[in-house]
């Protein structure tokens, strides 16, 4: 039995190392350089630090989770791995079936080397069963002034402190929705920036709303500022000013940001006239949420909800026999529900069940996380009303630079006719990202999203025409193609010694 | 003011050792540490951006940090398009910038 995963973060590590105590091989695959996903991002091994988990939510958890899955010979981590497409290798799908378990009906194509380099090496495989893991990217709405340099998503700050010990910037703003935004405060404080203040869009009603049906959930949710929220309470005493219902509405500098304008908003997110208020900043970090990565999922051919995530059972497989999801792409769920998912997934897609013993404890966790991204949705979901402190000149698109005044024009003059005649007709979402930044907010603008998909967003092939569907997964250079793609690997690794590869050296 | 590799000394993490590298930027000499990326290497020179939009000729530089916007693309030893937050740096790297401009169009 050879399961392939790909992502090592909380849910792909969770996931090797249960299908590796069921019995199958596993390679692990990560475009990283270092194993632990977006959560437990750290420095690399030519910077070691005495103390390096108070930066860290269950740092002893990875450290102990990596070492196992190095040490296993059943295991081949392989780090630098883009997966830059998965293919159906059957058509119509397949039905799901009793055992014996069929294999997964895919080819992942996968380019070992540095990020973007050139002359990495392909491995193409043909697992039995495939666990995505693939994670979430941060969701920026735009406002006027949002490509000016100094603006950040609040990831990109995560990600630098985390993971350089970089401050973005010393006066640092931080707004948008979500539970994420105190973390990154956090963060941010530990790497001697100073934080102006964090701005919550979603109000105290909405919050109460949102958390109080079952606020004993809080519980786990308070424990994931960890011992870094210590740290910061009570080494550097920094009180982080901290307010609902306000967004940062506007950045303002010529060649990097300077200040922003933070204005009161209403429930729909809407700002309120009056309430602006202007701050000093040289960086400002805005998440309004997260964009799960459902480029492979969809390529795989797993049904997707209305909702925008990965529909699993509660094997978490997804809708194609032999093909699992878990972590933020079947739902925003946070880090325990990514280790219990992924612990599922990796079992099951080595040939277990749901209901076996050994994972009695994550099946019954799986029911207690049941609903709690609904209630992050419920709480910080985004608002319609944001569109109003847009300006005609406020790029939608920031890699094709389409303002929201052309992208109105066109979307009247078109009568709004579909979101592949917008982006043929304006660019936006056509862009090196691939709409991966904008392509939430191109379809809501022309008045989609994921709970309105109907109709003129329906292309030929009769599946709801979004962003997300990328056959190429990661852009590949031509030269890489023509070089060959390489040679399918056997189902069956040799268990010899323990393989890590390094992409990057 | 603007980005800042915390100085080891007051870092509360108690780092313990750093090798110092240069890359150079447009011929221009920029000291970072092994290990950091080459956004993170010109984040912390005090640079913000260091890439103009082919349209408006806009500065840009990182955005997400984390390999989905490609705003933050340079040429490294001449490849083009290399993600800076996601490319190490490594002592000796030519980092150029890259502008391109779109192609005039004559009616």
């Amino acid at each position: 039995m050879k399961v392939v995963i790909v992502g090592a973060g909380p849910a792909g590590l969770a996931a090797a190392l249960a299908a590796r105590a069921h019995g199958a091989s596993v390679t692990l695959l990560d475009a990283a350089d270092e194993p632990g996903g977006q959560y437990w991002r750290h420095l690399p091994p030519e910077r070691p630090s005495a103390n390096e988990r108070i930066l860290h939510h269950g740092w002893q958890r990875f450290t102990a989770m990596r070492r196992a899955l190095e040490a296993d010979a059943g295991c081949e981590i392989v780090m630098g791995a883009q997966v830059w497409a998965i293919e159906r290798s059957d058509a119509p799908a397949q039905a799901r079936t009793e055992a014996p378990m069929p294999a997964a009906p895919v080819v992942v194509h996968v380019l070992v080397g540095p990020p973007d380099g050139t002359g990495r090496a392909g491995r193409t495989f043909r697992p039995d069963a495939l666990v995505l893991a693939t994670g979430a990217h941060d969701r920026t709405l735009p406002f006027p002034g949002w490509d000016l340099p100094g603006v950040f998503t609040a990831g990109a700050a995560q990600a630098f402190a985390k993971g350089e010990r970089v401050a973005v910037g010393q006066r640092v703003v931080i707004a948008g929705a979500g539970p994420f935004l105190l973390p990154v405060a956090a963060s941010l404080v530990a790497t001697g920036a100073r934080v102006l203040g964090v701005f919550e869009a979603s109000r105290i009603a909405g919050l109460v709303r949102g958390w109080l049906p079952k606020p004993w959930q809080l519980i786990g949710a308070a424990k994931k500022g960890g011992e870094l929220a210590g740290y910061v309470g009570t080494h550097l005493r920094h009180r982080i000013p901290y307010a609902t219902g306000r967004a940062v509405i506007a950045a303002h500098g010529t060649d990097r940001v300077e200040a922003v304008t933070v204005a009161r908003v209403d429930a729909n997110w809407r700002p309120v006239p009056g309430t602006e208020q202007r701050i000093a900043a040289d960086a400002v970090c805005v998440s309004h949420g997260f964009t799960p990565r459902l480029e492979l999922p969809i390529a795989a051919g797993c049904a997707i909800s209305s909702s925008r995530f990965v529909e699993v059972d509660e094997a978490q497989q997804s809708s194609v026999a032999g093909v699992y999801a878990a972590g933020e792409i079947t739902g925003i769920g946070g880090v325990d529900a990514a280790l219990v998912e992924g612990e599922l997934a990796g079992h099951c897609a080595a040939g277990g069940s749901p209901g076996d013993p050994e994972v009695r404890r994550a099946a019954k966790a799986r029911t207690t996380f049941t609903g709690f991204a609904a209630r992050i949705e419920a709480a910080h979901g985004i608002r319609r009303g944001w569109t109003a402190w847009l300006d005609d000149d406020t790029l939608v698109c920031r890699c094709e630079e389409v303002p929201y005044g052309r992208f109105r024009e066109t979307a009247a003059q078109t009568c709004g006719s579909g979101l592949r005649s917008m982006k043929l007709t304006t660019r936006a979402g056509l862009g090196i990202c691939q709409g991966r930044v904008c392509g939430g907010t191109v379809e809501e603008l022309i008045g989609g999203g994921p709970e309105t998909a109907a109709g003129g967003l329906l292309d030929q092939r009769g599946v709801a025409a979004t962003t997300d569907r990328r056959p190429i997964a990661s852009p590949v250079r031509l030269g890489e193609l023509a070089g060959g793609i390489g040679p399918t690997e056997p189902t069956e690794p040799h268990l010899s010694k323990p393989t890590v590869q390094k992409g990057h050296q | 003011m603007a980005a800042r590799l915390l100085p080891a000394s007051s870092d509360p993490i108690r780092p313990s050792g750093a090798t110092p590298l240069a890359i150079s930027l447009d011929g221009e000499t920029v000291a970072g540490v092994a290990g950091q990326t080459i956004a993170g290497v010109v984040l912390a020179s005090g640079r913000l951006a260091w890439r103009r939009t082919s349209a408006d000729g806009r500065p840009r530089g990182l955005f997400c940090g984390i390999g989905v916007c490609f705003d933050c693309i340079v040429t490294v030893n001449g490849e083009r398009d290399v993600r800076a937050c996601q490319r190490r740096a490594a002592d000796g790297d030519v980092v150029e910038i890259q502008h391109d401009a779109l192609p005039e169009v004559r009616p």
